[in-house]
């Protein structure tokens, strides 16, 4: 396996060169299995990052580490510019309303309608009362996300496409500075999976987003990616743009790339 | 080998207990933290009262009219047939009521908070709730075990009501007494020592009800079969408690009123 990291450019840093997510030698572990053994990355504003890589090399323990999730045990995470792991509980609260986090299944709360979850964290984390305002909120990013229809519905009624559209436009409405996509197109059919990783990169377009995406579709990549991470057995074995990726070497890189004409 | 089965067991029982008191500190210190979710409170109160109702209602007139027929004929034998309203009032306000009430409540409440909670951990919503900012204990956990506080001992006044009447009618299966004369025999054999104790461990009934079902939900593995593990964890934890509470409150009962 080839270990050396090879640090690319981004294709497009679309804001400034600012660092928004910083990590260094970041190790996690759970008993004697250890899921992290090694990251570094940096996240630059504006940079839609994707990370591919098999179930259970640590990707999404990766993105808990970043939103305070988990805690790690060893190395550097710093997300714009605080180190996350000497947060207390009111600063760690702070971080969270400037990340948003789509959950692989959506994460819709049950027992509340679709505009009552969208008012939920603008009620709870922006303390906004005023309910023209909300209306005014929610209805402006149900119409980003196609979903005005399904204001009043029950996530029991939503399609997955529509739960995952929800579940987006719920992260969106408190305006995240950093999105954190945990497998946004699984379990969709091809077009509902390309519906919404165009979605993505509309999204961060609008809205000025920095991305980390964590996926195992190649489509979702390829449009969303500014730059792509593979990561490995807890490490990271390469990074660049997606073209760039296609041409590697690495074998395990290969086997990603393999079906992509 | 026993020492290697035995110490883990012990262990994992002991950072339980610990993970108990954390959460139940959190849940004390959420109370009186940020704004009170006075909405969700409001919805809970209606879930876990007027839902659990009916259910409290019925048993508590079939538990009123077997306690007559089966303490009818031991009375009749000693010539106290008129004693039957006191007996029956005194050990359903003092004992039975609230006790078969909780564990009804217990089967029913912890159950579905600890299956609502527990799926809610499965399906993320947890976690999400959590990564927004948003506190889910105040949302969650506050709201629920507040709720259960409160209702439980209504249900368990409403229910001794139930049960008492439900006596009367099993009373006049036999004998004839009036609704008039039966209620001033059943006010006349209770008084405050009778009420108060047994209104009191309601309170702790109820709270130990909900903290049960919440502390089960929130601590679920992810899998789905957990959600059906804390469901029958809660029912189990909460109806062991209530009874350690009533062992406990009969005590104190007994050192100071009897």
């Amino acid at each position: 396996m080839e270990e050396e990291k090879t640090i690319a450019e981004p294709k497009q840093i679309k804001g400034n060169n600012e660092v928004v997510i910083e990590i260094k030698d970041l190790k996690k572990a759970f008993g004697s299995n250890e899921v992290l053994k090694d990251i570094n990355l940096e996240v630059k504003r504006g940079e839609n990052v994707v990370i591919l890589g098999r179930s259970g090399v640590g990707k999404s323990v990766m993105i808990q580490c970043i939103v305070g999730m988990l805690i790690p045990d060893d190395g550097t995470l710093k997300v714009l510019g605080a180190e996350v792991a000497e947060m207390d509980d009111e600063e760690l609260k702070e971080l969270r309303m400037k990340i948003g986090f789509l959950f692989q299944s959506g994460a819709l709360y049950d027992s509340m309608t679709v505009r009552e979850n969208l008012e939920f964290p603008l009620t709870r984390v922006l303390k906004i009362d005023d309910q023209a305002e909300l209306d005014k909120r929610v209805e402006e990013v149900l119409d980003s996300v196609g979903l005005e229809d399904a204001i009043d519905k029950l996530p029991s009624d939503l399609s997955g496409g529509m739960r995952k559209r929800a579940g987006l436009a719920r992260t969106l409405i408190i305006n995240p500075e950093i999105m954190l996509y945990d497998e946004p197109t699984t379990g969709l059919d091809p077009i509902t999976s390309r519906e919404i990783s165009e979605l993505i990169l509309n999204m961060q377009k609008k809205y000025k987003t920095t991305s980390i995406i964590i996926t195992h579709d190649m489509e979702c990549a390829r449009i969303t990616a500014d730059r792509v991470v593979i990561m490995d057995d807890g490490k990271y074995i390469e990074e660049g743009t997606f073209d760039s990726l296609k041409k590697s070497k690495n074998k395990i890189v290969q086997l990603f790339f393999k079906d992509i004409s | 080998m026993a020492e290697e089965i035995i110490i883990p067991g012990w262990r994992k029982w002991l950072e339980d207990i610990g993970e108990q008191v954390s959460f139940f500190t959190r849940f004390l210190k959420n109370i009186f933290v940020g704004g009170f979710e006075w909405s969700e409170f409001v919805r809970q109160c209606y879930e876990i009262g007027y839902r659990s109702f009916m259910l409290v209602g019925i048993t508590s007139f079939i538990m009123g009219v077997v306690l007559i027929v089966q303490l009818r004929p031991t009375l009749v034998a000693f010539g106290a047939a008129s004693m039957l309203p006191k007996t029956l009032s005194v050990s359903f306000v003092r004992e039975i009521g609230p006790v078969i009430i909780a564990i009804i409540c217990a089967g029913k409440i912890a159950s579905s908070i600890g299956a609502e909670l527990g799926s809610m951990k499965v399906s993320e919503q947890l976690d999400a709730m959590d990564v927004s900012g948003a506190n889910p204990l105040q949302y969650l956990v506050v709201t629920r075990i507040l709720a259960t506080t409160i209702m439980v001992p209504i249900l368990s006044v409403l229910g001794d009501v139930i049960g008492l009447f439900g006596g009367f009618l099993a009373l006049n299966l036999r004998d004839h007494i009036s609704l008039s004369l039966y209620a001033t025999k059943v006010v006349a054999s209770l008084d405050y020592t009778d009420f108060l104790p047994a209104f009191i461990k309601t309170i702790f009934f109820g709270m130990a009800i909900g903290f049960v079902g919440c502390y089960k939900g929130f601590h679920s593995s992810k899998g789905t079969e957990s959600v059906g593990l804390a469901a029958n964890s809660a029912v189990v934890t909460a109806s062991l408690w209530i009874f350690v509470i009533d062992a406990i409150a009969v005590q104190i009962t007994s050192l100071l009123f009897y």
